[in-house]
């Protein structure tokens, strides 16, 4: 397993560009109200959200969980403008989002990178794309954040799935966007990894401080890593409950055996039960 | 250029790659030794013969030179139209309703049948020619760049626009690179079908070329001739076929390591 640059060295930050803010910039309030999400489908129209309202401050790390189907991922896409409500409205700091853009970074699970393009010339795009100085040094900058500034001339093919990831949060984050969306970024990574690029990714939000939105179906990742875990419900989907994680920042990877650990866990693991059984016993 | 040096595989392919080369040459002596008829069938070296003596007095570079021309001028119109109008048409929907009724009906009209119409248009000689090598490469060519750009992976558009790329960007960066496996191959059955194609043009509309090489020792009962033409197009288009290939792993493709 490779280091992290964060422990091995100072990473150079003192270039003249575009300096990491050192906390938040008070940008990145997330606001959703009434939102509904309907599909079309055969035996008439799916409701996958309903009347869900919700309110992220700037700089919270927030985790969306719950079994498949609960809309997890619909909310995701609503606030990354992906998808249209509808019914509702979503704000980024007052402003309506009309689709995809700079201001939201996005990590998905799968596809994340452009395999086409260097790990460098990947990181560097948005910087070039909203036209700014030196794209290249920018994105050395953020691939040495993220420990991977040896691997710039690759192909993303040639990485392992870790640090495909790693090479995508480095890209997102490049542009500096105010709010940060992840839909089970290390979802397809195994345990190991995982865990630490749990680690990594608060290290890197605790620099940031950027708004962030992960979304993930494991109970112990979201507690340990946000601030406020948002359970969903399944059928109409929507908030089940929110759970405020009061664990004690920074975290360290033995919080997890931790008594207020177990006890959030057992918390929400009895919240998931219900809506998992609920969707288990539809199926049948 | 790893392929330059001889490894166990490669000499292992190298070995079968032989004997079956010398496999046909073999069946093909036995089957002219068999008929005994260099009108039918002549030997192989009696069709080498032919090659260089074709070779010293300078018409069978000449013919080369005008298929050649004919077949990578009319290839580099087609890719020149068909590759922007595919991805213009997977990329902006109207695009895509105003030109696919059109392009599905011309599609299935085979280039020799246009030959008629190529030689009143443009003639006898290069400008038909061109005419019909473009033809038959603008559709294998725009298939596959349109199926191309239509697989586009929308994590990618996503993550695109959400570092901030406009429709120009997404065009150049997203569109095109992504669609470029399937461009190639379709440049490689469309070069194909360019060869195709040139022969027939030739064989009508034309007073040189291979296919017209072809025709006019046809009449003069030169198998042996005929022959070589044929050889000639089967090796330049197999030549070709592999430098495309190439081109594709080296500078079209560079990302793709399977």
């Amino acid at each position: 397993m490779q280091t992290l640059a964060l422990n091995a060295s100072k990473p150079r930050l003192a270039v003249s560009h575009d300096p990491i803010p050192a906390q938040g910039t008070g940008k990145g309030r997330i606001e959703g109200h009434g939102l509904a999400m309907q599909f079309a489908a055969k035996g008439g129209p799916v409701v996958v959200l309903d009347e869900l309202d919700i309110d992220i401050r700037p700089g919270e790390f927030l985790a969306l969980l719950g079994p498949s189907g609960c809309g997890k991922s619909t909310l995701l896409n609503l606030i990354a403008g992906i998808l249209k409500p509808t019914r509702g409205t979503v704000t980024i700091d007052g402003a309506a989002v009309k689709g995809p853009n700079s201001g939201c970074g996005i990590v998905f699970q799968h596809h994340s990178l452009f395999p086409w393009m260097s790990v460098l010339e990947n990181v560097a795009f948005g910087p070039k794309m909203m036209g700014r100085g030196d794209p290249i040094g920018t994105a050395r900058t953020f691939l040495s954040l993220v420990g991977l500034e040896k691997h710039e001339a690759a192909w993303p093919a040639s990485l392992s799935g870790g640090m495909k990831q790693r090479v995508g949060i480095a890209r997102a984050l490049a542009n500096y966007p105010p709010v940060l969306l992840m839909d089970e970024p290390f979802g397809a990574l195994d345990a190991q990894t995982r865990s630490i690029m749990q680690e990594e990714l608060l290290k890197l939000w605790s620099r940031f401080r950027t708004t962030v939105v992960f979304v993930t179906h494991d109970i112990k990742e979201a507690i340990f890593l946000a601030d406020r875990v948002v359970v969903m419900k399944t059928m109409p989907g929507g908030i089940k409950r929110e759970v405020k994680i009061d664990l004690p920042r920074p975290r360290h990877p033995d919080i997890i055996k931790s008594d207020l650990f177990n006890h959030y866990r057992g918390e929400i693991l009895e919240l998931i039960r219900d809506e998992t059984l609920k969707v288990f016993r539809a199926s049948k | 250029m790893k392929w330059l040096v001889p490894s166990a595989d490669g000499t292992r392919r190298l070995a079968w790659t032989s004997a079956g080369i010398a496999l046909f040459l073999g069946l093909w002596t036995a089957a002219s030794l068999h008929l005994n008829n260099p009108v039918l069938l002549p030997e192989p070296t009696a069709v080498l013969g032919g090659f260089l003596d074709l070779v010293h007095d300078g018409t069978l570079i000449s013919d080369i030179m005008a298929s050649l021309r004919r077949v990578i001028g009319g290839f580099l119109i087609a890719a020149a139209t068909a590759v922007p109008l595919a991805l213009l048409m997977a990329f902006y929907r109207p695009l895509d309703l105003l030109f696919s009724p059109i392009i599905t009906f011309l599609r299935p009209i085979p280039p020799i049948a246009w030959i008629p119409i190529a030689i009143l248009w443009f003639g006898i000689g290069d400008p038909p020619s061109y005419f019909i090598t473009a033809l038959a490469a603008f559709f294998p060519i725009f298939i596959n760049s349109y199926a191309g750009g239509k697989a586009v992976l929308p994590e990618h558009v996503y993550a695109a626009k959400s570092l901030g790329a406009g429709p120009r960007a997404l065009f150049g960066r997203i569109y095109l690179p992504s669609a470029m496996p399937m461009i190639t191959t379709g440049l490689r059955v469309g070069l194909g079908q360019s060869w195709m194609a040139v022969v027939t043009a030739e064989l009508i509309a034309a007073h040189s070329g291979l296919g017209y090489m072809i025709q006019a020792n046809r009449l003069a009962l030169e198998t042996g001739l005929v022959l070589v033409g044929m050889c000639v197009i089967g090796l330049l288009g197999a030549a070709m076929s592999v430098g495309l290939l190439a081109i594709e792993r080296y500078v079209l493709v560079p990302w793709n390591q399977n």
